[in-house]
């Protein structure tokens, strides 16, 4: 069986250690766990926590079942089992000075990136995407010219009507 | 309204629940609650000697009577010597209620005198846990507690509570009902998937009914019995379940697994379908997974999802109780008046018989040396088969499990899933305060009684008389076991040399203690203790050194490949094996 990426959107109760148990329940149970997203939602008393792990079939009927166990978890989704967008925000310090000023900005541009912040040798890079399309941006400029890379972690949404309420 | 304590208002909140029996040890966090405790008298507290007890205590009154046990213990180390127990319950899914002090809420995360993060430690081995920050939450959180402490799969809940808000003051009011968004047990089985299960249970040629201690939880015993004697079907047992269908039953094939008898084990490998009822398929249980049942289509009755298709995929799985489920096949089977398959289920029968009659529990009795089964036999013959038996763990924990023929639910009580040792004779002091009328005996050994030897002094003060059947054999037995057939009998640290003397120790206790040493000895003495009905009294049984569990299927082994004692030459198990352990 083949080891596939899901996106594992929760609605959980916005309270203490709710992040622990889920981060917990990672770790003693040996899941992979790739990236964590967590933010309260508009309802103040819930929180929306999206990762991204690896598994196959029956490991993830088993992470979604454990999670769904955890008294603070309300609902949740396999958002990779529905039509669903997925985002994701990176910020990306490159050297930016001589020829290479103007050839960052250009594939900023191409990304549909945003430079947020500019110095005499350096630009802040504002993308977001899927996390391959990320990764594109990142293989697509030089090696040397990073300076720092902050990724947001994966999250998403699905398409339609679906919606994840309490 | 008056405004009481938050130490009051926990006692309060004790006494809504109905709690009549609760297990503990003070501490500077907890001053207050046992004030508050002082000044009532319709909760009984028991004053443990260590808070590991305190929990296995409450956990052998909640595994005998069915309610939620309960257990107060202070910060810090109070707390850290509870983990085992509360791992332990969780493990066997036992419904507790455990309340921590923590340091004031001003201290917390300064590294305070006695300072632990209780939430955070037992966080992994808990069904869920609190942290009480406000009073004005308090009895709700204790509400909560008890709700989900004691539905659903049930397990431990941890109340963490820092020192000011049991001394701080808030209007009482106790909610009659909470409601939680967020969990909401399936109860009811899916009608579809039982009229599946019916179907598929009606054409089995060679059926095999396997329960766990979901049936004992859910108290589905009745329903159990009802649906299995309909069918004519042959049954078996886990660890957890033994009591669950009438040992002494005809259609009882034994309990299953590493220690199980070969009837079970080989019904389970050879037949075409199996109905799994509130068992959750254990390494124990299955033994290598890929040779486990591989002929079977597979029925899963729980009411945690997690439990269906964990170990072992299946083919038609029913979330719900157990007694609800059962109730639902009875009924589809009664009102269409189905019939098993005669013919098919005659001839199972005569196969499975031709397996029971292998025996595969004999052993060589001895006129020399006390065999630790006989004592067991004994026991099951003194005590009329009724007696409340608990255990500590070990090779007297399977033998008590395999000797002594357990007829009814809640009367046979291990550590089945942490495999505790220590267990039994707490265990055994909660079950008598549960059932103070019925006869109550630990079944241990000379590795385990050590673990809690200090609750001999609890069990004075507190006058619960039960009978200590304490297999001596000198050994921690089962790991010398182990050693004996996969380390080429290297006996590293297993003998337990200078043993203490068990009979001056109980009497230094205010106990009886006997000491045992002939075969011929054993049985007047077990009479003898048990007719002492107001004492308890230590049998130290001087066993068979060399004595080993059998039937045995060793790590790695399939159900059919099991192993009988003095028939087979014990082979090491396949390197695959030993990691499996």
């Amino acid at each position: 069986m083949n080891n596939n990426r899901h996106l594992i959107s929760i609605l959980m109760e916005n309270e203490a250690g709710a992040l622990s148990r889920v981060a917990n329940l990672f770790s003693a149970r040996g899941y992979n766990i790739e990236s964590l997203t967590v933010a309260p939602t508009d309802d103040p008393t819930l929180s929306r926590l999206t990762l991204v792990t690896y598994g196959n079939e029956q490991i993830i009927e088993q992470i979604v079942k454990q999670l769904n166990k955890l008294i603070d978890v309300v609902k949740l989704i396999d958002l990779s089992e529905t039509d669903a967008i997925e985002r994701e925000l990176m910020l990306v310090k490159t050297k930016a000075s001589g020829e290479q000023r103007a050839e960052m900005k250009r594939l900023a541009d191409i990304f549909g990136g945003h430079v947020l912040d500019v110095t005499e040798a350096t630009y802040t890079i504002e993308l977001t995407g899927t996390g391959s399309k990320l990764d594109n941006f990142l293989r697509a400029i030089e090696k040397e010219a990073i300076l720092e890379v902050v990724r947001s972690g994966a999250t998403g949404i699905a398409l339609g009507q679906k919606a994840l309420r309490a | 309204m008056e405004l009481i304590t938050g130490a009051e208002i926990l006692v309060r909140c004790l006494k809504e629940e109905g709690v009549e029996c609760m297990f503990g040890y003070p501490g500077g966090a907890v001053l207050h609650i046992y004030d508050a405790l002082y000044a009532q008298d319709h909760i009984k507290h028991v004053l443990v000697r260590h808070e590991q007890a305190a929990v296995h205590a409450a956990e052998g009154y909640a595994r005998a009577s069915g309610k939620t046990g309960v257990v107060l213990v202070t910060s810090g180390p109070g707390v850290t010597n509870a983990v085992t127990g509360i791992a332990d319950a969780y493990m066997d899914s036992i419904p507790l209620v455990v309340f921590s002090g923590q340091v004031p809420t001003a201290l917390i995360g300064n590294d305070a005198f006695q300072e632990v993060d209780a939430v955070g430690i037992t966080r992994p081995c808990v069904k869920h846990n609190f942290l009480v920050r406000d009073i004005k939450n308090l009895a709700e959180t204790i509400k909560k507690a008890f709700y989900i402490a004691s539905t659903g799969r049930p397990g431990p809940v941890l109340i963490d509570l820092p020192k000011d808000i049991t001394i701080g003051k808030a209007e009482f009011h106790y909610p009659k009902k909470v409601k939680l968004r967020s969990y909401n047990p399936t109860v009811k089985g899916h009608a579809g998937q039982i009229r599946k299960a019916v179907d598929l249970i009606l054409s089995a040629k060679r059926p095999v009914i396997y329960t766990g201690g979901g049936v004992i939880l859910s108290e589905g015993s009745p329903e159990l019995v009802e649906l299995a004697q309909l069918l004519g079907y042959p049954i078996t047992n886990t660890l957890m379940g033994l009591g669950a269908y009438p040992a002494t039953d005809r259609q009882f094939i034994g309990m299953l697994g590493m220690h199980g008898t070969y009837e079970a084990n080989m019904a389970m490998h050879h037949c075409d379908v199996l109905i799994a009822i509130g068992a959750r398929f254990d390494d124990r249980v299955t033994g290598k997974i890929d040779k486990f049942c591989p002929e079977a289509k597979i029925v899963h009755v729980d009411i945690d999802p997690s439990s269906i298709s964990k170990n072992v995929l299946v083919d038609i799985p029913i979330v719900g109780s157990v007694p609800s489920v059962l109730r639902g096949m009875i009924n589809v089977i009664r009102d269409e008046k189905l019939k098993p398959d005669a013919e098919a289920l005659d001839r199972w029968w005569r196969q499975i018989d031709e397996w029971r009659a292998m025996k595969s529990l004999s052993y060589r009795q001895s006129d020399e040396v006390i065999k630790p089964q006989y004592v067991i036999q004994k026991l099951y013959q003194v005590t009329e088969g009724k007696a409340i038996i608990t255990s500590d763990v070990g090779q007297h924990q399977m033998w008590a499990a395999q000797y002594y023929l357990f007829d009814r639910p809640r009367q046979w009580i291990n550590s089945g899933g942490l495999g505790t040792m220590g267990f039994g004779l707490p265990a055994a002091m909660g079950a008598k305060l549960a059932f103070p009328d019925q006869d109550v005996a630990c079944v241990t050994g000379d590795g385990s009684i050590q673990m809690m030897l200090q609750e001999l002094s609890t069990m004075k003060q507190y006058y619960t008389p039960v009978k200590i059947v304490n297999l001596n054999n000198g050994y921690l037995g089962m790991v010398r076991q182990w050693q004996e057939f996969f380390y080429q009998k290297r006996y590293s640290m297993t003998y337990l040399e200078a043993l203490p003397n068990f009979v001056m120790l109980a009497e230094a206790y205010g106990h009886v203690g006997m000491r045992i040493e002939k075969p011929g000895d054993v049985e007047g003495a077990l009479r003898e203790a048990f007719a002492m009905k107001d004492r308890t009294v230590f049998l130290d049984f001087i066993t068979d050194q060399g004595e080993n569990v059998f039937p045995m299927i060793p790590s790695g082994g399939g159900q059919n490949e099991m192993l009988l004692a003095e028939r087979d030459e014990m082979v090491s198990t396949h390197d695959e094996g030993m990691v499996l352990l």
